[in-house]
């Protein structure tokens, strides 16, 4: 434990920690470039240095192991001065376009120029010109705006797992490029973005579209994987104008995905902004009072045992709940979340949560998938896979299922339940790690289990974890990672077919016999409606037009996940609360409203009238609520003997990373993006402002 | 005497004599006011009249869609949308001034910096109507085009002071 004095101030640090980061416990603030938290340290900007008493020359501080009686001094004359000839260097080349420039405002080189800086250039040539560079439809680049920092490079390397950028050429000629102009195929590349220090790499759908002064910021939950990473959501007036991840060490750390990253652009096409009501064959605007008094009529004449409803993937638990509480007062048994098919044990908690906690993936020494690609379903949790396995060079990772195309090696196993039942007398070398393993993980994707023995499969599963000694007293390492935002919550509420009710797929089956005559879809779109009787009168409550609203004879606008308050849990079970960043459009309103209005149309008013009554209720209800940002601790109990399981080979849930719900799916990005990565390209070339 | 002294000015009309001769005196002095819409005083180059916005010499538009004039407004009187234009380049699609906030401090134009935006020289933007007075990117590249040859002089003869 080395104990040294920075700027006059002992302090005692970890062996290994950096003249910066023991700064920075001292809230003594180094200035840097290329020095990134959670990056390798190349030491390369300079911006950093330091004087350290009996050193010849000033240190760099973020490659600088502390040593014992160090005394560093921060802010002297030299040190000043040093940093004053870095800057200076730095801005030789790099051009004056802040007023152009995206990272205006907000950009490293330009905030620590006011500080380093000389008010005029004493450089007298030509400036060099570097050519933009095509890096996919999601990043923009301005090539002259670099100064070669490398974090873009250590980024797509270390923690994207793709090693497409490089530094080319030496001296002053250098610079970042790809090796192959074409889109980074990395999930996360839209945190080069976020890396980047000056104006090199900005988002192209952002491009030029307002100042980061002007946004006003609001930060809430993402919903476009059940991850809940922690997002910022930038707005003007009432336009989403851009995503940016939150600090959350728990969840995401400071990464998103690209889908939750540029997906927002499908919050502004084919939106349900006013009622609607089915006239014939086409659907006719009409005014709230008019779809109520018509759902009022239709309900009126059914019994509510012939009512069924279904949540959809987006829906917050607030709506869920008053979805919940309003069928019961109808008497209807027939609601249900799992929309995709999915069948498993939503009886027990245990069974379906993500036990293990994403932070401590890291942690495992031993991983197997079954059924799923987290690359695609949760990139939070597969970067997590990913830092655990460059941590550990050898650590086995077992995939049951599809053939992936992940970013770590790993052992392919098999294709189904041959394989997962075989594990047992397997002698293979990753069946032994796992054996031996001390933080064993299990991760089983809710895709696997959309077939009829997904129950079976599941228990198989725990089973394996059981015997494997993947559940410890001290560490869970059984996992089940859905895709929807909604599930875990829709569960938690209890939004499963009650006594005598039907599943989904039964629901739409049984309209054509009549023992389902109303349907309710609070925003179910991803459902498979073939065998859905005409006879059947549909509410679609939701905010886009898509699968869901066609079939509908009423449609009721709600709202998206940026335009209401609403709380979300994630796979972990840990439940987040969402800020309404704008207003829904038009007439559309938030869904719990929606509901509370139709239950006093349908003479059953729910006992809540604002989010804070409704929010007590649901607690009230059920008490593990309370805690909001810690994951549910769920006891294990086991999940029983299995089924039989049929042949056939375990599928994941996600066949296109880019659109997987109604947002991403109306998004012009993530259908750039789909056909960039499919290889039908519309290549632009890289626009120079 | 006090009453005599009264009542011999009052008798004489002496105040009123003294007025005329004022009035005489002027009367053949060079005259200080000016036929205002016919004839105009000098201004300064510094003059801050109605804004224009103004095009580089080969007819490009000088705004870069920067927003630094929107940010330092102190009346909030300027609006500014932008986008990148087909050629790539970041242009503004809307840029708007309220002229009924507008408090002409001229602060706009020191924060442009490609001397895009200016308050020229012209004052007599009188309108019938409010409406008038909103004016868009439209009629500020109007004035910027109508204007330019003075303004141009005007921001020549004030460099060397900046």
């Amino acid at each position: 434990m080395p104990k040294l004095t920075i700027d006059g101030i002992e302090i005692t640090v970890e062996q290994g920690t950096s003249i910066l980061q023991a700064a920075e416990q001292l809230g003594i603030e180094i200035p840097r470039f290329c020095y990134h938290d959670r990056l390798s340290v190349p030491a390369n900007c300079r911006m950093c240095l330091v004087e350290v008493e009996g050193a010849p020359k000033p240190v760099a501080s973020c490659a600088q192991p502390c040593g014992n009686d160090m005394k560093v001094l921060t802010k002297s004359p030299k040190v000043v001065k040093a940093r004053q000839g870095v800057m200076e260097f730095l801005l030789i080349n790099h051009p004056l376009d802040c007023p152009i420039c995206d990272q205006g405002g907000e950009c490293d080189l330009q905030d620590q120029s006011v500080a380093y800086g000389y008010d005029r250039s004493r450089y007298a040539e030509n400036k060099r010109a570097v050519k933009e560079k095509y890096l996919g439809p999601l990043i923009d680049t301005h090539m002259n705006r670099c100064i070669q920092c490398t974090r873009c490079i250590r980024f797509s390397e270390e923690l994207g797992g793709v090693e497409s950028l490089g530094l080319i050429g030496r001296g002053e000629v250098v610079e970042i490029a790809p090796y192959v102009e074409k889109m980074i195929e990395s999930e996360l590349s839209g945190n080069l973005i976020d890396v980047c220090p000056v104006g090199a790499l900005v988002s192209r759908p952002y491009e030029f579209k307002a100042r980061p002064w002007e946004l006003r910021k609001t930060e809430t939950i993402d919903v476009m994987d059940a991850v809940g990473s922690n997002i910022r959501v930038d707005s003007r007036g009432n336009e989403v104008l851009r995503v940016l991840p939150r600090l959350n060490e728990e969840i995401n750390e400071e990464w998103i995905g690209d889908k939750t990253r540029f997906a927002y652009d499908g919050l502004k096409v084919q939106r349900l902004d006013r009622p609607y009501i089915r006239d014939g064959k086409k659907l006719r605007e009409a005014t709230w009072e008019e779809a109520f008094a018509l759902i009022a009529s239709k309900l009126e004449k059914i019994d509510g045992k012939q009512i069924g409803a279904l949540v959809g993937d987006l829906a917050a638990m607030e709506e869920i709940k008053a979805l919940k509480d309003l069928m019961n007062a109808w008497g209807s048994p027939h609601t249900d979340c799992l929309i995709d098919g999915a069948v498993f044990d939503a009886e027990n908690a245990g069974g379906y949560l993500f036990n293990t906690n994403i932070a401590d993936i890291e942690k495992a020494d031993a991983i197997l998938l079954v059924g799923t690609n987290p690359r695609w379903e949760a990139p939070m949790i597969n970067l997590r896979i990913r830092k655990a396995a460059l941590a550990n060079r050898d650590l086995p990772i077992g995939v049951i299922g599809e053939q992936l195309d992940l970013n770590y090696k790993y052992e392919y196993l098999g294709a189904g339940a041959d394989t997962l039942t075989g594990l047992r007398k397997s002698k293979s070398a990753f069946v032994k790690a796992l054996k031996k393993a001390k933080n064993p993980v299990v991760i089983l994707g809710a895709g696997a289990l959309r077939r009829k023995d997904g129950k079976a499969i599941q228990q198989a599963v725990a089973q394996i974890a059981e015997e494997f000694k993947i559940i410890k007293k001290d560490w869970n390492g059984f996992n089940m990672l859905h895709t929807a935002a909604s599930r875990i919550g829709a569960l938690t509420l209890g939004f499963v077919p009650g006594r005598g009710g039907y599943n989904a797929a039964k629901m739409i089956e049984e309209t054509k016999s009549g023992k389902i005559k109303a349907l309710y879809l609070m925003g179910a779109d991803d459902v498979n409606f073939k065998g859905l009787s005409k006879k059947a009168f549909v509410i679609y409550q939701g905010h886009h037009g898509d699968h869901g609203a066609i079939h509908a004879d009423v449609i009721l606008p709600g709202a998206a996940y940026t335009e209401k308050a609403g709380v979300y849990m994630n796979v972990e079970g840990r439940a987040q609360i969402a800020r309404q960043a704008v207003f829904p459009p038009g007439e559309a309103r938030e869904d719990w409203k929606i509901l509370r209005a139709l239950s006093d149309f349908t003479g059953s008013p729910l006992p809540y009238d604002n989010l804070q009554g409704l929010r007590a209720a649901m607690v009230t209800d059920h008490p593990e609520l309370q805690d909001i940002n810690v994951p549910m601790k769920v006891k294990w109990k086991g999940l029983g003997v299995p089924g039989k399981i049929l042949k056939a080979g375990f599928e994941t849930s996600i066949k296109n990373y880019y659109q997987t719900n109604v947002i991403s799916r109306h998004s012009v990005t993530m259908a750039e993006c789909t056909a960039e990565a499919s290889g039908k390209t519309n290549k632009k070339v890289a626009a120079n402002g | 005497m006090t009453f005599l002294d009264k009542t011999a000015r009052s008798f004489f009309l002496v105040e009123i004599v003294k007025g005329f001769w004022l009035t005489l005196k002027y009367f053949f002095k060079p005259k200080v006011t000016i036929n205002y819409p016919f004839e105009k005083n000098a201004i300064s180059p510094r003059f801050r009249g109605e804004h224009a916005l103004r095009r580089y010499p080969n007819g490009e538009e000088r705004c870069i869609a920067c927003k630094l004039c929107e940010a330092i407004c102190p009346a909030l009187a300027i609006t500014i949308e932008a986008e990148a234009r087909d050629d790539g380049s970041r242009r503004t699609t809307r840029y708007d001034i309220d002229m009924t906030k507008c408090i002409y401090c001229g602060l706009c134009q020191e924060a442009c910096p490609v001397d895009a935006i200016v308050e020229g020289p012209n004052f007599e933007f009188a309108t019938e109507t409010r409406e008038e007075l909103y004016y868009d990117k439209d009629k500020l590249l109007e004035n910027g085009e109508r204007w330019e040859a003075q303004i141009a002089a005007n921001l020549k003869m004030d460099a060397p002071y900046r």
